[in-house]
């Protein structure tokens, strides 16, 4: 073996890779949670999407607070505005899940790994899914002495759980659809609002309905409305996520 | 790995590929045995990297086949990208994670075993040992380059595609690179590289193709070439 | 079929496909001329309703043309972007493009028609009645489709990711529909007299309202597939024409 001019102190050969390569259900979940955590490592480092989203989310919410500082009711005006700004602050978030990637490069290594390619759209739904969950995190307790309108109620909770998972299920599809086009930070927004339309009524009719008391007979008809947007989507948006990469 | 006897390592055949109006590859042949080290060269533009792109299943050809170790890419399962690492333009790397953890993270996507020895011998054979806990984004471009290569070669590919591979690279990493490629040469690799560097081409491999018009239009050993022979060859086209 | 095209482009005499559209394009023509008439003069006024509401009620014939225009390019570019991420064929990818088109622009005469029927009848023009509300946000859907085409320089990425997000739109309709329906049940009728349920009763109606709806239906299909076909055609002639100048370079 060439012993090489110097700069090769310690012979790669002699540790060749060693691979599991039967993979399996068991390799698939565990790659999907290492891209993940990936994802979770570098935002903490960055916070470029946590940062966005709660930033813009909170001047909203100031915002909107100032607006309808005369409405007299605010139990009516609360559940759009939380939806609302769910919806909008969400984008900035999708833009950077593969737009950074794609800037580095790092996508291709990612696609050229040996698995499912599903396993990255998974992985991004995940860490997507836990940004804006931190993101409203943030954002209620805000609305709550703004507002003063407590939204942490059971069905409210579940139902903001059930509409993050159709919006990043969704969402992080399109930002992959997006992700090569011209323009595409104002292209992901146009091609997302309107297909979240039936989530964003269910939310805020659910929202509304909880805010006046009622009970859960009167407002399971939105849960399910969620659950079946969120079990769709799911189903087409796994289907497709392999076709998108023929070319990137 | 598996290798047939009588077919190359890398096997392309007829490969067509058009970027809207513009056709870059036309029917496109070409084949790397195992232990052969191959130089691409060609202008700007005459499609090596598309060549790459397709050999390693990133993009789509419009028609043709590549084979890989007597599997079919389009036909294969995922299974078969265990037999690509590529270095492209691009660093392939995460900014905001240090070198350490770059190569941890396409360790566990490659199912690597015991993966922290190979690591540790990568990061030391490319010089980057000692800075490993420092954030990629932190590096220079050479650097950068150099464990782009690493993580190229951490699961141990039979087949390695080196886009311009020496870009920003100083003396010694250049010289570290070529080493390398020897090296994995020697075991039995199938090493595709494309440069601009004439010299560096004929000193580095065993053969010179020329990549212009969408086709591989001279294919030579280099043992047979000096510089100023690929200098004309290269300027015909 | 783009040799046929590719003739006739050299002068030769027309192709029996040529004939074919030229028919479909008189017939819709003729279509519309009839379903004017019909509209405007056949239908015997409402009964149920007076002055400005009785003349106004006439552009609802308008209205369900449209509706019916709207649906088959929806459905058409179902159909469409089903069949193009099925066989990648991008005779498909052209079938979906022209029926959104289409359909788009029938969604929007639809719209248009409705908010100007509405003032004289709901007091508005405009309310989050369901079906409004689907429609429109139907509309949005389909014009971000041909925005996001417009941005794909590549032909085939063009044709895949158009055809997944016109899947995605397709299936965000009757989500939406559902949502608005429960949406509103919830809020008071905002508009004075009768309600939006008792309008779209079609069951109901006078026989020469009837009549006229079935020649609404039969004239703006036809108008449709004319208007489909030659924007299938020309987008068709555009990519072969892209082909040619490929060919040329």
């Amino acid at each position: 073996m060439a012993s090489g001019n110097g700069l090769m102190p310690m012979q790669i050969a002699d540790h060749p890779a060693q691979m599991r390569t039967e993979g399996g259900a068991t390799a698939y979940f565990r790659k999907l949670w290492r891209i993940t955590r990936k994802e979770l490592q570098t935002e903490l480092r960055a916070r470029e999407a946590i940062g966005a989203m709660a930033a813009f989310s909170v001047l909203a919410v100031v915002i909107f607070g100032l607006a309808f500082d005369l409405a007299p009711r605010m139990d009516l005006i609360v559940p759009g505005i939380l939806w609302g700004i769910l919806l909008f602050a969400g984008v900035l978030g999708l833009n950077r899940s593969f737009g950074a990637e794609v800037d580095k490069g790092s996508l291709a290594a990612l696609l050229l790994a040996p698995m499912d390619r599903s396993a990255v759209y998974f992985g991004k739904v995940l860490a997507n899914f836990l940004f804006i969950l931190a993101t409203q995190i943030i954002v209620l307790p805000i609305m709550l002495v703004i507002f003063d309108i407590n939204l942490f109620r059971l069905w409210i909770l579940v139902g903001l759980f059930l509409g993050i998972l159709g919006y990043v299920f969704v969402g992080t599809l399109f930002a992959a659809l997006t992700v090569s086009v011209r323009a595409r930070e104002s292209m992901l927004p146009i091609l997302l609002l309107p297909v979240m339309m039936p989530l964003f009524v269910a939310g805020v009719g659910l929202t509304a309905l909880v805010l006046n008391g009622r009970e859960f007979g009167d407002f399971d008809h939105w849960l399910l409305m969620l659950a079946t947007y969120d079990l769709i989507f799911l189903v087409i948006a796994y289907m497709v996520f392999d076709l998108i990469w023929e070319d990137v | 790995m598996t290798k047939m006897s009588d077919q190359p390592l890398i096997d392309v055949r007829g490969l067509r590929k058009r970027y809207g109006r513009k056709t870059v590859l036309k029917g496109l042949n070409m084949g790397v045995d195992a232990g052969q080290v191959v130089a691409l060269l060609g202008a700007n533009g005459a499609g090596k990297s598309t060549l790459m792109r397709i050999i390693s299943g990133l993009s789509k050809a419009d028609s043709g086949q590549v084979w890989l170790g007597g599997a079919e890419l389009k036909q294969a399962g995922h299974e078969l990208r265990r037999y690509i690492g590529l270095v492209s333009h691009a660093p392939l790397l995460y900014d905001n994670l240090t070198a350490w953890e770059n190569l941890d993270f396409f360790a566990h996507m490659y199912d690597l075993l015991a993966p922290e020895v190979r690591m540790e011998a990568l990061l030391r054979s490319v010089d980057l040992w000692p800075r490993r806990h420092d954030l990629v984004r932190t590096y220079s471009r050479g650097m950068t380059q150099r464990l782009a290569i690493a993580r190229a070669i951490l699961h141990d590919p039979p087949v390695l595609l080196l886009d311009e591979p020496d870009t920003g690279l100083d003396q010694p990493s250049s010289q570290m690179l070529h080493n390398l490629i020897r090296q994995l040469g020697a075991a039995n690799r199938a090493i595709l590289f494309s440069t601009h560097n004439l010299e560096q081409a004929l000193h580095w491999s065993d053969w010179i193709c020329i990549l212009a018009n969408g086709e591989i239009v001279h294919r030579q050993p280099a043992a047979e070439l000096s510089v100023d022979d690929l200098r004309e060859l290269y300027g015909q086209w | 079929m783009s040799s046929a095209t590719l003739s006739q482009s050299r002068g030769r005499p027309m192709a029996f496909g040529s004939y074919f559209l030229l028919t479909l394009n008189i017939l819709a023509m003729a279509g519309m001329a009839v379903f004017i008439w019909a509209a405007l003069v056949y239908a015997k006024s409402a009964t149920n309703l007076a002055g400005t509401e009785q003349m106004a009620q006439r552009i609802f014939y308008i209205h369900m043309g449209c509706i019916f225009g709207a649906m088959a390019g929806f459905l058409v570019s179902l159909i469409g972007s089903i069949l193009y991420l099925i066989t990648r064929n991008l005779e498909w990818d052209r079938i979906t493009q022209a029926s959104v088109e289409v359909g788009t622009l029938f969604g929007i005469g639809l719209t248009i028609c409705g908010a100007i029927w509405a003032r004289p009848t709901w007091n508005t023009y405009w309310t989050w009645d369901p079906r409004l509300t689907t429609a429109t946000i139907t509309i949005l859907i389909y014009v971000a489709y041909l925005l996001f085409r417009n941005g794909i320089d590549n032909r085939r990425t063009r044709a895949l990711f158009g055809n997944i997000y016109a899947l995605f739109a397709f299936l965000t309709v009757p989500l939406t529909y559902y949502s608005a329906r429960w949406f509103r049940s919830i809020h008071p009728v905002v508009w004075n007299g009768s309600n939006a349920e008792a309008q779209g009763d079609i069951g109901n109606v006078g026989a020469t309202m009837g009549q006229t709806i079935t020649i609404a239906l039969i004239s703006f299909t036809l108008l449709f597939c004319a208007l489909m076909i030659q924007r299938w055609r020309q987008l068709r002639l555009e990519d072969r024409l892209e082909e040619l100048r490929e060919e040329l370079e």
